[in-house]
């Protein structure tokens, strides 16, 4: 078997050139005059410039995430936020216009809650199930794939989160366990019997539940897609416009869990390794997919089970970089910009983590230090972070304003730098996020 | 044979151990000298997390071990002996209200009991009530508060604050930690210390109740 993904494919520069250019001209954005275009597209190319390490832009291009502020800064809850489209879109608008970051984040992570409900979701809780009506969603942490399962995971990746994954997480598509294996369905005498399951009532049903929980997720994309026109119209970009995941934390995360699938670096090391190269593809393709549906260069890439603390370097390099590092390439020979969220430190990481092609990758940190990030990782990558949320949620806007001047100063040095916070500004206070941003779209001027 | 469990244990060689311990309570010996012999191979762990050369997932491993190894060992164990050396102190701990993430906070209890310790762990989205009623109750000397999400920190200083309402906060010191808490949210919340893992849990509550 061929190994992939090693080393970038030749027509990655021209890919990435082409995927700019793409993102650049703004297609389909209902700009609302040719002013508003002009300053999305000077945004952009303050990106552009910070990426490939080409040249120093004007200004450093302020992008602070989100998360779930600006339902807290509208005062709504976040109950109505997931199930009152209006509310969410008006708490949007009011965030973007008071406050004006240089990039935009779409609200996508506040799921529609009515699809959650469709489907019985059992991975979460959230308002009005589980959680009280201003908490956000949360996380239900359990073993959802068993030790002896990996063979099967790793035999038909597609085939387990059908038959045997999404049974577990959704009470409205137990019936799914029953769907038929796809490959052997090759010939005539072998469609009667791969119909037999969708005779059934149950079965039945359960597409029954995902047409309607479909319609209801179309619907939330039209109320969505409305406001980012709205937003993006107005001359501001969005950060990012695709998603993906390491493969060890698509098993780490909610197959495994956590304590399970460290353990499983010792109980059984060969399955984890292989069971991350078959999703490899899986993670690559989604990745470029979700970028296309957009018109976007940069998937969001959020990194969990890798950082300091949660295992040696040695467990990173044998077991968590090397499928990561195949996605990276993958997502750049199609020219994407892959922007990988290192979430908690990665101070024992900046070492490996600098093997990845000069010019192509963002690294986003949070409690990584800034300083270490541009001597070493900075050299071949955009960084960008990483305003502490401790300090946004309980500090004084001096102390965030000095904050940001430092940061500034040590990573924004000679460019290649995106500053931002160090995770989604939920729980901040609205004094701070104001101070950050204004501070910073001033001081990030380069003289 | 002793010096190969704590071997195999501290070196996370998790069937050898397993196969060790059996071997030496097959053989007649003292489930209380096994379980110590764990708790040696333990202590070789937590002073390798401190020194940087072991991580989380060794941590998780030497845990399930001693588990395993205590399950195997209880039909063995007399009636009347006591597993339990002197408690090193009282622990109250759990993760504030309106957060229900439990893995860190998990690790933490784990790494105070081993190190005998008799830990109260309330669970997850505990209102400061129940840490109220819980220091009546218990008398701790420490209570450990959890916490991952960012919108937590003001469930942590209210805790805190009706703790002090209650009168008892001069009876505890209180220690704080979690994925997003840092020194500024402790300060923000009030409490005594913050702890960036499970092993700085347990040298705070040692160091708070004067053991060496």
């Amino acid at each position: 078997m061929k190994e992939r993904w090693l080393e970038p494919a030749a027509d990655a520069d021209q890919n990435q050139e082409e995927q700019f250019a793409n993102w650049l001209s703004g297609k389909g954005t209902p700009f609302v005059n040719s002013e508003a275009e002009a300053d999305y597209q000077a945004r952009v190319m303050l990106m552009k410039d910070a990426i490939q390490l080409e040249k120093t832009p004007p200004r450093i291009p302020i992008c602070p995430s989100a998360g779930f502020f600006p339902i807290q800064y509208a005062n709504v809850s976040m109950y109505d936020a997931m199930y009152d489209y209006d509310a969410l879109t008006g708490a949007w608008e009011k965030f973007c216009n008071d406050l004006t970051p240089d990039a935009y984040n779409a609200p996508t992570t506040v799921v529609p809650g009515k699809v959650l409900d469709i489907l019985d979701f059992k991975l979460g809780q959230w308002p009005g199930h589980g959680v009280a009506e201003n908490s956000e969603y949360q996380y239900v942490e359990k073993e959802y794939m068993q030790a002896d399962e990996y063979q099967d995971l790793i035999d038909d990746p597609s085939g387990f989160f059908m038959n045997r994954f999404f049974p577990r997480i959704f009470g409205a598509l137990k019936a799914l366990q029953n769907m038929p294996l796809l490959p052997p369905v090759n010939e005539i005498p072998c469609i009667p019997p791969a119909l037999f399951p969708f005779g059934d009532k149950n079965l039945q049903a359960a597409f029954g539940h995902l047409a309607k929980a479909g319609e209801e997720a179309v619907r939330w994309r039209d109320a969505v897609r409305q406001l980012n026109g709205t937003i993006m119209g107005q001359g501001y970009p969005a950060f990012s416009g695709g998603f993906t995941k390491a493969p060890f934390d698509v098993i780490g995360d909610t197959l495994r869990g956590t304590r399970e699938v460290l353990m499983d670096m010792y109980r059984h090391p060969d399955e984890l390794i292989e069971a991350c190269e078959r999703i490899t593809p899986f993670m690559i393709k989604s990745g470029v997919a979700s970028c296309k549906a957009t018109g976007h260069i940069m998937p969001f890439i959020p990194l969990h089970k890798g950082a300091d603390g949660f295992m040696s370097e040695e467990q990173f390099q044998k077991f968590y970089w090397p499928s990561l590092r195949k996605v990276i390439i993958g997502l750049i020979n199609a020219g994407m910009v892959p922007q990988l969220f290192a979430e908690g430190g990665y101070n024992q990481r900046l070492e490996v983590i600098r093997d990845v092609p000069k010019g192509k990758v963002v690294w986003w940190f949070d409690l990584t230090d800034m300083a270490q990030a541009k001597k070493t990782v900075g050299q071949v990558a955009c960084i960008a972070g990483n305003v502490p949320l401790s300090l946004l949620c309980t500090a004084t806007p001096d102390d965030v304003k000095a904050y940001c001047e430092e940061l500034i100063d040590v990573a924004g040095k000679d460019g290649g730098f995106i500053f931002s916070t160090g995770a989604g500004m939920q729980g901040s206070k609205a004094e701070n996020v104001g101070a950050m941003i204004e501070f910073s779209k001033d001081y990030g001027i380069y003289q | 044979m002793s010096h190969d469990l704590v071997d195999a244990m501290a070196n996370m060689r998790e069937a050898e151990a397993m196969d060790l311990a059996q071997k030496m309570l097959d053989a007649g010996e003292d489930p209380l000298q096994v379980l110590e012999f764990c708790r040696e191979a333990l202590e070789i762990v937590g002073k390798r997390f401190e020194a940087g050369t072991y991580f989380l997932p060794e941590l998780i491993m030497a845990g399930e071990m001693l588990k395993k190894i205590s399950q195997t060992a209880k039909p063995f164990m007399k009636k009347e002996s006591n597993p339990r050396a002197e408690v090193t102190g009282k622990v109250v701990i759990g993760s504030v209200k309106g957060d229900i993430h439990d893995i860190g906070k998990d690790i933490v209890t784990f790494m105070l009991d081993i190190n005998g310790f008799e830990v109260h762990d309330l669970g997850v989205d505990v209102p400061a009530e129940k840490f109220v009623d819980a220091i009546k109750e218990v008398q701790p000397e420490v209570v450990g508060m959890s916490a991952l999400l960012t919108t937590a920190f003001e469930s942590m200083k209210n805790t805190v604050e009706v703790i002090n309402d209650a009168g008892l906060r001069d009876q505890v010191k209180i220690m704080v930690g979690g994925g997003s808490v840092d020194e500024k949210v402790r300060a923000y919340s009030g409490a005594d210390a913050y702890g960036p893992d499970a092993v700085s849990a347990v040298n705070l509550s040692k160091k708070w109740i004067g053991t060496k």
